[in-house]
């Protein structure tokens, strides 16, 4: 600790020779950046999917046979309660609605069978789970392309350097320790090479959180998530209004007699509800969480999506699935004696049949579609023209 | 400084009472009157490993329980602490208790009373050239509120906090899960604990900072001191700065669930995220608090057993001082899912990997300093040597987690549990560990075993690894934290991390032996017992050191090698 060298950084030979012995040590360092390097063309590689907000963006006036002006009735209803504070996210313009928009699937609707290890943890797992979201492809991309050769060749290269000092320089192989205790392109390396590392990965870092805030379509379907002690209930403002409360499905030998008991139809062990919240696929929507209580949070590892539900704010964020499934997830903020029976079931299904799950709720609306009731409120500001419901 | 050490020394008692200095007081006034920074080093010790043996027995409670899916053994727990046939909901409650106990008493007290009342009181004065503590009063203090800060803690556990016994708001204390979500008094004797602990650890900063600056040894200069003093200065700043921040947040819970003040209650114009602002603003700091410490005294075995001075002292020294200061403002990084705008999020994802390169810069200087060393593999260093490559591992991991956009996925799952297990768990107790080996017979005047210690740490090094490693895939793969059951699929690596538990619980028996083995058939231990390495100040003292040391100062010349 005490050190003469250190105040007294004089260069002779002899300190040049002292450095010397330092060399191999400094040539393992800069491996480090030849590994980062290995990186860099991947950090180039497109994204694997087009950001949501990229989706072509038409005007709302551009067609008003396929896109509807926002429905004056449903906007306020979901915009007054908002809070666009920090925790809001963007909004963007308006876009088209697919084709299928309208069309409600015959057959009404029977609720969708899980696949086994989709939307769901897999046995003795030990990766993430398969990601159905954009956002999460380009996320699991980014940690298992970047992140995660990047951690394991560094703690390989301690690992490395501590087992080399340990043969090379045990005593009995070194008798005479060196005096050596500066090098300072030894130190301006070490400095110099994390700090390129962290370049390499804040890059894509903030790519992904860019991703993650863009702004929603001004009509994307709302829904909103609200954790109560210790169930969540899923609201649907602009499918008039329809509510969705989800209870922790017990087991057979647990639920009381002529309770609904869970079965495998319904999803695994701890993670499946009795009602799900059913979602449309291939759409962005806009989920709203809120806590009635105390916090909770709202998370599906198979959708990346986590945000917290807050007692006296509504959070907003994107929610966009590829493909029609049932997602699992769990409550994670502790949130008082339930806090591990709380569990999060997101249907995601293509839009005829999610109308045709909207359509089995009284009062139930396809959003978008103008109000079947000519409401005097809604006639006044729907200046709009009057869409008609495709298909 | 230097001056102000001169000046100290120019007030410093020439005259050499060679014996006067083994005058003890009788034993109630000696240890519990006591103002003798090593007694009060002694007591802290004892105090953290009978901390650390209840929070480690809860640990084992909650690895029981999940070891399977189900509920199988909380309602057992319940009866041994009172509660017979618990209902279901009071089982889980007690299962909240159990989490919220083993993180607060391995925080505030085991890891921070042993790396910093025990160690740091035993060894700042012994390796500046000091006679004792600035404030020798104020030390015994803060040690005994610490005491009574862990009394109200365990009181709690006994008195109603909601559904249950105990207070069930994990060691982050959320609002408004402990005020309008947690009722009775359980609550407010745990966050009475921390009160008294925080005000603990405040007196202690101030001893600490005041110690160092004005009471060195002549000649030992700021650049000339022991990395571990070092550390415990900067780690003294943080709690000096962040203990009040934590003071002033657990103040309003209190007034918000006994006064109706709505701080953090939205329906009176409160904010809940403001809590956790305050607590990360302390929180963040606290994980530093943790482990600068370790940081000291890996640096000094390093150095003592490769027989070389460290390696960049000045690049250590502000490495721990940039460590600490950016840890300040990185805290909302643990608040990524709270409903943080993109700008914040990408401004503390950034500044939180800024932190790994100071980081970085210490692991490095560590193997420069065993490079070209000739390295003797005792019981400390082989402790040091685990703690680098753990200490790696759980870096590497928080550089993971740094990424706003890839924690939404990780956040208060299993990957954090794992990652801040490695860092404090597998790093900040393996540090104490090494240190306790380092310093143990200086303390004690008696040799351990060598070979109990490196049997202990084969074992406790296959034992945490064992338990926490698989605790990475079980987040990856979005089991949540606090939960006491969880799906089937998560079974296989609970099971696997419950059976490591037992493991390391075994290396814990070897720990115990050990100490036993060194009171009952310990060799006496010489001076400087590490060869010459060791080369700081305590190495010039007896084992133990005389009650009252350095009655006359030593004087560090230019030359003197550390």
């Amino acid at each position: 600790m005490i050190d003469p060298e250190m105040i007294n950084q004089g260069m002779n030979l002899a300190a040049i020779g002292r450095k010397l012995r330092m060399l191999p040590l400094a040539l393992a360092l800069f491996a480090v950046p030849q590994l980062a390097m290995g990186q860099a063309p991947a950090a180039l590689a497109p994204a694997p999917a087009a950001s949501v907000a990229a989706a072509p963006a038409v005007p709302a006036t551009a067609d008003p046979a396929v896109t509807p002006a926002a429905p004056a009735a449903a906007a306020p209803a979901v915009a007054a309660p908002v809070n666009t504070g920090p925790g809001a996210a963007a909004t963007g313009p308006k876009v088209a609605y697919s084709a299928d928009h309208f069309t409600v699937a015959t057959g009404g609707y029977t609720p969708m069978k899980p696949t086994a290890g989709k939307g769901m943890p897999v046995d003795g797992g030990i990766g993430f789970q398969d990601q159905y979201s954009p956002n999460g492809t380009y996320a699991l991309w980014m940690h298992n392309t970047i992140l995660m050769p990047v951690i394991i060749a560094i703690s390989i290269f301690v690992l490395g350097l501590l087992m080399w000092v340990v043969f090379a320089y045990r005593s009995a192989r070194n008798k005479v320790p060196s005096k050596t205790t500066h090098n300072t392109m030894l130190e301006v390396i070490w400095v110099a090479i994390p700090i390129f590392i962290l370049v390499a990965i804040f890059v894509p870092s903030m790519k992904l959180l860019a991703k993650q805030y863009a702004a929603l379509p001004a009509n994307a379907l709302t829904v909103k998530a609200t954790g109560n002690q210790w169930y969540w209930s899923y609201s649907y403002p602009d499918n008039g209004g329809i509510e969705v409360t989800s209870n922790f499905l017990k087991e057979k030998e647990d639920a009381k007699p002529g309770e609904r008991f869970r079965t495998d139809d319904d999803g695994p062990r701890q993670l499946a509800s009795d009602n799900r919240m059913v979602v449309p696929v291939g759409e962005p929507i806009r989920l709203q969480t809120t806590g009635a209580d105390v916090i909770h949070s709202f998370s599906v590892p198979s959708l990346w999506f986590k945000l917290d539900a807050v007692p006296g704010r509504i959070n907003e964020k994107m929610l966009f699935i590829k493909v029609p499934g049932v997602y699992y997830g769990q409550c994670s903020e502790l949130c008082g004696v339930r806090h591990g029976y709380m569990p999060i079931a997101v249907e995601a299904l293509p839009r005829p049949q999610f109308n045709a799950w909207v359509m089995t709720h009284s009062g139930g609306k396809i959003d978008g579609a103008p109000a079947t009731a000519p409401a005097p409120a809604a006639n006044a500001a729907a200046s709009a023209p009057s869409p008609a419901p495709a298909g | 400084m230097a001056t102000t050490a001169d000046h100290f020394q120019a007030h410093g008692d020439p005259h050499d009472h060679a014996h006067d200095g083994d005058h003890k007081p009788a034993f109630f006034a000696r240890w519990f009157m006591s103002t003798n920074h090593k007694d009060i080093g002694t007591l802290y010790l004892i105090f953290a490993i009978t901390a650390g043996i209840i929070g480690g027995a809860i640990s084992g409670m909650m690895r029981a329980e999940l070891s399977h899916p189900g509920i199988q053994y909380l309602g057992t727990f319940a009866g041994w602490l009172g509660v017979h046939n618990p209902s279901f909901d009071q089982q889980l409650h007690l299962w909240n208790v159990l989490i919220t106990a083993h993180g607060l008493i391995m925080v505030f007290f085991m890891v921070m009373p042993a790396m910093i009342g025990g160690f740091g009181n035993w060894f700042v004065p012994l390796m500046i050239g000091a006679p004792d503590m600035a404030f020798p009063r104020m030390n015994n203090i803060s040690f005994w509120l610490t005491v009574a800060g862990f009394c109200s803690l365990m009181i709690s556990a006994f008195v109603p906090g909601g559904v249950g016994n105990g207070a069930g708001i994990g060691w982050t204390a959320y609002a408004p899960l402990s005020t309008s979500g947690s009722q009775g008094p359980a609550v407010d004797f745990a966050i009475f604990s921390l009160h008294l602990a925080g005000a603990g650890s405040i007196m202690g900063a101030i001893n600490f900072i005041t110690t160092i600056f004005n009471m060195r040894a002549p000649g030992m200069t700021l650049h000339k001191m022991p990395l571990f003093v070092w550390s415990m200065l900067v780690t003294a700043f943080l709690l000096l700065l962040a203990m009040p921040v934590l003071a002033a947040a657990i103040t309003m819970l209190i007034t918000d669930r006994n006064f109706h003040t709505t701080f953090f209650d939205a329906s009176g114009g409160g904010d809940p995220i403001l809590f956790q602002h305050l607590f990360w603003f302390f929180g963040h700091p606290e994980v530093y608090i943790m482990i600068l410490p370790g940081f000291g005294m890996i640096s000094q075995i390093v150095s003592t057993f490769s027989r070389k001075p460290v390696f960049g002292y000045l690049g250590m020294a502000y490495a721990m001082v940039a460590i600490g200061v950016v840890g300040f403002v990185v805290w909302a990084h643990h608040m990524y899912t709270t409903g943080l705008s993109e700008d914040v999020k990408m401004y503390f994802t950034t500044a939180t990997m800024v932190i790994a390169v100071p980081t970085g810069i210490k692991i490095f200087s560590w193997v420069a300093t065993m490079w070209g060393g000739s390295i003797s593999f005792k019981s400390p260093m082989v402790w040091a040597m685990g703690f680098i490559f753990l200490f790696t591992v759980g870096g590497v991991t928080g550089v993971v987690l740094a990424n706003g956009g890839i924690d939404d996925n990780l956040q208060d799952t299993y990957y954090v549990v794992a990652h801040f297990h490695y860092v404090l768990s597998l790093g900040a107790v393996t540090s104490l560990f090494a240190g306790f080996y380092y310093w143990f017979p200086k303390m004690s005047g008696k040799m351990h075993s060598e070979f109990l210690a490196h049997a202990h740490f084969w074992v406790f090094f296959v034992g945490v690894n064992l338990i926490f490693f698989p605790m990475h895939f079980l987040g990856a793969q979005g089991m949540p934290r606090r939960v006491p059951n969880y799906a089937p699929q998560f079974e296989h690596w609970n099971h696997f991390a419950s059976m490591g538990y037992l493991v390391m619980a075994s290396s814990m028996v070897i720990f115990f032996v050990n100490i036993a083995y060194a009171f009952i058939a310990g060799k006496k231990a010489e001076g400087n017992y590490w060869g010459e390495g060791a080369t700081t100040l305590e190495w010039t003292l007896s084992s133990p050191p005389p009650y009252h040391q350095f009655e006359t100062l030593p004087v560090i010349g230019d030359d003197h090698h550390h």
